[in-house]
């Protein structure tokens, strides 16, 4: 089939959809987890104290997962919604490129390049 | 207050910021940093990291619909994502670094311009001569008017690009989708049609928020207990208001929540004055 504008805003629209799905599924079982787990006072969100190291990266959100942590499986879920819109540049690049759109496809792979630094290599 | 309590009322709270956001075409987001801060007393931090979240899911959430429409450009999009996203990093660094009044004040001054376009006239898009630029950028479509197919050219790129910019950096420090200002640069700068600003706008938003998320997320502004009812409620309202969106008659309803966002931005403004 031909690639055309009008097929990859068609597949982006399908992946953008069901990428939040998924993430919006997965953040609903940790949040319903967590509360099942947490029925005491709530946490206090008046002062800035940051969140735990353990969420705040890759690794310890995969080993918080792995224990059946609530908190890391809703930031798996969070990193999933995060992840759709990158997979939607990702997308644009490979339809560009079959479209022999040069222009575009470098464009793309700039914008690429510029959200891989932020969740990456950024701080 | 325990926590399913808390979770549910604010699951409700963003549900209806969420339904309202989508009938009046302000977005969610813009209500939720207040929602959150003068309500539930949450610190701005949190309360933009979530807010962040939400703005990515109804952006992702809404495209589907939009790309049915078939209005949206995505060489228009993808250019312009330079713009946004080099901007969010920018503004994302700087919310980690200037302090809570001052992301306050610029929160209640986007507020109230928020309110203010929203309650404007568009204007049709006037055509110029084409800018080079724009031919040389393929920045142009089509776009179904009156049973004909009208072509579009992309103008005053180097206003619009700017602008864009802005955008980027007012999402990146408040954590919304700043639609208002993307369709600022796409209809007033650009001169594209309407449809097609704010279609496009929407996509955008979603890439432009993600460009924010990873210092978000690694300063531990996204609190996971705070982000999950809020997000799933956002989302729910959203879907919910893009479907009633057909039948709704929102005129009325628009002028009521801009009068609400002005007074969420009023409020804003005087207590990051008067917390200091």
């Amino acid at each position: 089939m031909q690639w055309t504008d009008k097929r990859i805003e068609t597949l982006v629209g399908i992946m953008l959809r069901t990428g939040v799905t998924i993430a919006a599924t997965v953040v609903l079982a940790g949040g319903v987890l967590f509360l099942a787990q947490n029925r005491g006072p709530r946490a206090n969100f008046h002062q800035f104290h940051g969140e735990p190291p353990q969420l705040l990266s890759l690794s310890g959100i995969a080993h918080g997962v792995a224990t059946g942590d609530a908190r890391s499986i809703i930031m798996l879920g969070i990193l999933l919604l995060i992840a759709t819109p990158v997979a939607r540049v990702g997308m644009c690049i490979l339809g560009f490129a079959e479209e022999r759109d040069k222009l575009y496809a470098a464009i793309s792979s700039f914008v690429m390049a510029i959200l891989l630094y932020s969740l990456i290599f950024h701080k | 207050m325990n926590e399913l309590w808390f979770a549910l009322i604010l699951c409700v709270s963003s549900m209806i910021a969420g339904l309202l956001g989508a009938l009046s075409g302000l977005g969610g987001g813009v209500v939720i940093v207040p929602l959150l801060t003068i309500a539930f007393h949450v610190d701005i931090h949190y309360a933009i990291g979530a807010s962040l979240v939400s703005v990515i899911a109804t952006s992702s959430g809404a495209a589907a619909a939009y790309v049915r429409e078939g209005f949206s450009n995505i060489r228009v999009g993808m250019f312009l994502e330079i713009a946004t996203t080099l901007g969010a990093l920018f503004g994302a660094w700087l919310t980690t670094r200037i302090p809570t009044h001052a992301i306050g004040i610029v929160f209640g001054v986007v507020l109230l311009y928020s309110a203010w376009a929203s309650l404007k006239q568009r204007h049709g898009a006037v055509t110029e001569n084409p800018d080079p630029l724009a031919l040389r950028l393929k920045l142009k479509g089509t776009l179904p008017e009156d049973d004909e197919i009208r072509t579009y050219v992309a103008q005053r790129i180097p206003a619009g690009f700017g602008l864009m910019t802005l955008a980027g950096a007012l999402s990146g420090l408040l954590g919304i989708g700043s639609g208002a200002v993307k369709v600022l640069a796409m209809d007033q700068a650009m001169r594209l049609p309407f449809k097609v600003s704010t279609t496009t706008s929407n996509f955008m938003i979603g890439v432009t928020a993600a460009a924010s998320a990873g210092l978000y997320w690694r300063s531990g502004y996204m609190a996971p207990s705070l982000v999950m009812p809020v997000m799933l409620g956002v989302l729910i309202g959203s879907l919910m208001g893009s479907r009633l969106l057909v039948k709704a008659e929102v005129r009325t309803l628009k002028r009521v929540f801009s009068l609400v966002i002005v007074a969420l931005g009023v409020e804003m403004i005087v207590s990051s004055l008067t917390r200091k």
